[in-house]
């Protein structure tokens, strides 16, 4: 097992090089750079060679990336060329919030989906099951960023029941220790902070957790479909045992390693940043930061962002691979 | 089967229990002590801007968001009316100019003190002015000094790779007594006081920018710098009605009544400040109330903040103007009767009835009329397709002619709220003056800009705001130095380059806005490109926010802004 961990852990460095590399050079592929993203209309022929001069951008580009390299070596990430900060003290900044906003959703997706998928594999036929067939095709086919906005509109505007941005009113000053805000409210003691973090997760986890809830949902149907008809399940049937045992810890225990499979990898992409939900909700995470630096040619944080997205999506593969390992004693022991 | 009764029991529980929970208040607010029907001291207001600001050191940034903030916390020597471009008194309370405009003298407000307790005087103006002048390396950059280098031009020690302008206006600064300062030019120039109202030029503690840093950083291996100084994120000190509380990137800006400032004292207790940078999240929260104003609303919010009667739409006066830019050194835009037929070729009015949301009025030079030196009697081209084919055909070409014209993609400006609906229409109305336009459209930036920059657009939409009320920012800007965009480079027009120069620098008003009236006639004859537009921007607010007062070049103080129940 610990073999199997380390050879997965030393994969990651082919795949960071080869990555450096694929991003570094398909950036600069892209016509222009920083200066007109910096300056708009006011950037002049020469405000743009001083600004390629300042960013090393008039050298050839194998003299960047030696140089590159070289600082990435020493941990030294860069600037971001719009906020003048270091992209490592963006991404510590703005990763809290993703990850805060992706388990957010996962937690919804799947506390309304398993039971969901649960009873309409139960109920096979049934009109749950075709409800929750309806239901996962809404889900999965509604565009994030209109059931965004129609989320807002029914339950802020009208309704005015919840908040419609941020992850905190302007209003409510809490320090942030842990930057996730739920835990500093807890940290801090402040209950009515609390709350208010938790309506602010509540639209946007849904909205981003729709997609994964009727994923999981289809999943679950299946998989407890798959596993419902198998002998050792008649066996604890025929052996007297209580439905609900039966159902719990034949059933659902063997259906649960797709359903993990699923779950880590969608939790994994859903790190990746969700540009929608967060440009909707004005949600201060990786996504909205990544795609504004596309469009600004934000070189430095292009490169150490992507990189840190990459190694993230990889070391939860590698957690859900473990993870299976350890459910699956067949896995294990071979 | 029981048991998945029992779960889907299990479910609806959960569900409606998460509706209940939902059912609390949600929303927030911002006002003060309510006193119904009057006008409220205290509370605080929340507004939304598109983005953080980059940092609080208004010498290092050129982007609205920062400027902002700055104009909270910092005051300069001069200022502007509200609502206007006319020069008023700030932290200087009276000037003169020496009789050759090489020495001016301004005369210092008494008794006013730095949010950190320190002395505004003569000194401190000294301070600030040969910072500016000495920054080196990294500040160099346009897009840290843009303002000091398009006003100065270059700096003490400018450094030659770098390609900033080798000379410079700025000469020295002098403190002749605690509440005199001389500033000393190398020529005469009249743009400069006006200039003087940037909050680029604005008059910070110099304690504070000592203490904290602000002009502290590494350098690597590569030359790149890394500021280090926590003064234009955590320490910004200034002389203005408000001062800095608290900054969590991403989430909110804290501004604090100053209630030790010299003049009259704000009446909100706190100016929040968040970014939220989609437009439809900025009105959204309006709508609840989570903010209380926001700017750059997009025009077809406008009807929609309009109708509801707990908002309101503020406008600022326009200050920009939208063009056609023409390469001149692409044939046929060469021939001068080929541009004319372009003019006549454009129906300007259509296109301002149509997509400027009722707040645009057609231009017919390159500056809006509140600038002075905006000539009245300068050539007009309405809309004539005949008499472009007439043009074209007298320049001895056959019609229809093969232009290729430009617009810019994923963006909306000030001056041009849609750029796709514009160029539809000027390429029908063309289409029936003996043009044939091929489109051409890229993303606004970096290709689009990149694309005009270098010349490669031969005829293609674009603008510009105003950065403070000279006509040197406008006019002097496009046509007083050579430029790849209008193909000046090949082929510059000596005439009107030293009538701008010498506009420039003429110190008497009266002749200054004679010379600028003739260069609007020259330029509207030579026609390098045809301006369409001018177009008011607008702001949302909460109907019961009162006395903001928008400023043409957005230099705007939330001092006078208070609750109105």
């Amino acid at each position: 097992m610990l073999r199997y961990v380390v050879r997965r852990l030393l994969l990651l460095v082919p795949i960071l090089i080869g990555l450096s590399l694929l991003v570094f050079f398909w950036i600069r592929a892209l016509p222009g750079g920083p200066a007109q993203a910096l300056l708009g209309e006011r950037a002049t022929a020469q405000s743009i060679r001083q600004i390629e001069h300042e960013y090393g951008l008039d050298k050839p580009i194998y003299v960047q990336y030696v140089r590159y390299v070289q600082r990435v070596s020493r941990l030294d990430f860069g600037d971001s060329v719009t906020t003048r900060r270091p992209v490592l003290y963006e991404i510590k900044q703005r990763f809290p919030a993703t990850v805060e906003l992706a388990l957010a959703a996962m937690f919804f997706a799947v506390l309304l989906g398993i039971p969901l998928g649960f009873v309409a594999a139960k109920r096979y036929g049934g009109v749950v099951d075709n409800l929750s067939l309806v239901a996962s095709l809404f889900g999965i086919s509604i565009p994030i960023f209109f059931l965004g906005i129609l989320l807002k509109y029914v339950f802020s505007v009208k309704l005015g029941l919840l908040p419609t941005v941020g992850r905190i009113d302007a209003l409510i000053t809490i320090d942030h220790p842990t930057k996730f805000y739920v835990l500093d409210a807890i940290v801090a003691g402040d209950f009515p902070a609390l709350w208010d973090v938790l309506k602010h997760l509540m639209l946007p986890a849904i909205a981003l957790g729709s997609i994964p809830l009727a994923i999981i949902a289809r999943i679950t149907r299946a998989a407890v479909l798959d596993v419902q008809n198998e002998d050792y399940v008649r066996t604890a049937r025929a052996k007297g045992l209580p439905p609900r045992v039966v159902d719990v810890r034949h059933v659902l225990r063997n259906a649960m390693l797709p359903i993990v499979t699923i779950v880590g990898l969608l939790v994994g992409f859903l790190l990746a940043g969700a540009v929608l939900t967060e440009t909707v909700f004005a949600w201060p995470g990786i996504g909205t930061w990544l795609v504004d630096a596309i469009k600004s040619r934000n070189y430095p944080v292009l490169q150490g962002g992507i990189l840190f997205v990459a190694l993230i999506f990889v070391l939860v593969n590698l957690l859900v691979d473990i993870s299976y390992a350890i459910l699956n004693p067949r896995i294990r022991l071979s | 089967m029981r048991s998945s009764r029992k779960v889907l029991a299990l479910l609806a529980v959960l569900t409606l229990g998460l509706a209940l929970l939902a059912a609390g208040c949600g929303g927030g607010g911002g006002g003060g002590t309510t006193t119904g029907g009057e006008a409220q001291v205290g509370g605080t207001l929340v507004f939304a801007g598109a983005s953080d600001p980059v940092v609080l050191d208004g010498a290092l940034v050129s982007d609205g968001e920062s400027l902002r903030v700055i104009d909270q916390i910092f005051e300069g020597l001069v200022g502007l009316k509200p609502g206007s471009t006319e020069i008023v008194p700030a932290l200087a309370t009276s000037w003169e100019a020496s009789s050759d405009g090489l020495a001016w003298t301004f005369h210092l407000q008494t008794g006013v003190n730095f949010h950190d307790g320190t002395p505004f005087n003569a000194a401190a103006v000294c301070y600030n002015f040969d910072r500016w002048y000495n920054f080196t390396g990294s500040f160099q950059n346009p897009s840290a000094s843009y303002y000091w280098q398009t006003v100065f031009g270059g700096f003490a020690k400018t450094d030659p790779k770098s390609g900033a302008p080798a000379e410079s206006l700025y000469k020295s600064c002098g403190a002749t007594d605690d509440s005199t300062v001389v500033i000393n030019l190398t020529k005469a120039s009249s743009s400069f006081l006006g200039a003087l109202s940037l909050s680029a030029f604005s008059i910070a503690s110099p304690k504070a920018l000592q203490d904290y840093g602000a002009d502290e950083g590494t350098v690597d291996a590569d030359g790149i710098f890394h500021p280090t100084g926590s003064y234009g994120t955590e320490h910004p000190t200034g002389t203005g009605p408000f001062t800095f509380g608290s900054w969590t990137v991403g989430d909110k800006l804290t501004l604090v009544r100053n209630d030790d400032y010299w003049g009259a004292k704000a009446k909100l207790d706190k100016v929040i400040f968040r970014p939220i940078a989609d437009n439809t999240a900025r009105l959204q929260a309006l709508q609840t109330g989570e903010i209380q104003g926001y700017d750059l609303v997009e025009p077809q919010d406008i009807p929609t903040i309009q109708g509801d009667s707990k908002l309101q739409v503020l406008d600022r006066p326009a200050f920009n103007v939208a063009y056609v830019g023409i390469n001149q050194s692409l044939p046929p835009m060469d021939k001068v009767e080929v541009r004319q037929a372009l003019a006549y070729g454009l129906d300007r009015q259509s296109v301002v009835d149509s997509f400027y949301s009722g707040r645009g009025v057609v231009a017919k030079e390159f500056m809006p009329p509140e600038v002075v030196g905006y000539a009245d009697d300068v050539t007009e081209y309405t809309y004539d397709p005949e008499k472009s084919k007439t043009l074209l055909q007298a320049a001895g070409l056959t019609l229809p002619v093969k232009i290729t014209f430009w617009y810019p993609t994923d963006v909306s400006r000030p001056y041009m709220p849609d750029p796709k609906r514009n160029f539809e229409a000027f390429a029908a109305s063309l289409a029936k003056a003996g043009f044939a336009v091929t489109a051409k459209s890229a993303p606004w930036r970096p290709d689009y800009l990149g694309n005009v920059d270098e010349g490669k657009a031969q005829v293609y939409l674009l603008g510009w705001t105003g950065d403070f009320g000279d006509p040197d920012n406008f006019v002097g800007t496009f046509f007083q130095s050579p430029q790849k965009a209008w193909g000046t480079t090949e082929k510059p027009n000596k005439e009107i380059m030293d009538l701008l120069d010498q506009a420039e620098t003429e110190t008497d008003l009266a002749k200054r806005t004679d010379l600028y009236m003739e260069a609007n006639r020259k330029i509207m004859e030579w026609l390098p490109g045809v301006p369409y537009a001018h177009s008011k921007p607008a702001l949302g607010f909460r109907a019961d926010v009162q006395g903001y007062q928008p400023s043409p070049v957005s230099l705007e103080s939330f001092a006078t802004v208070y609750f109105q129940k």
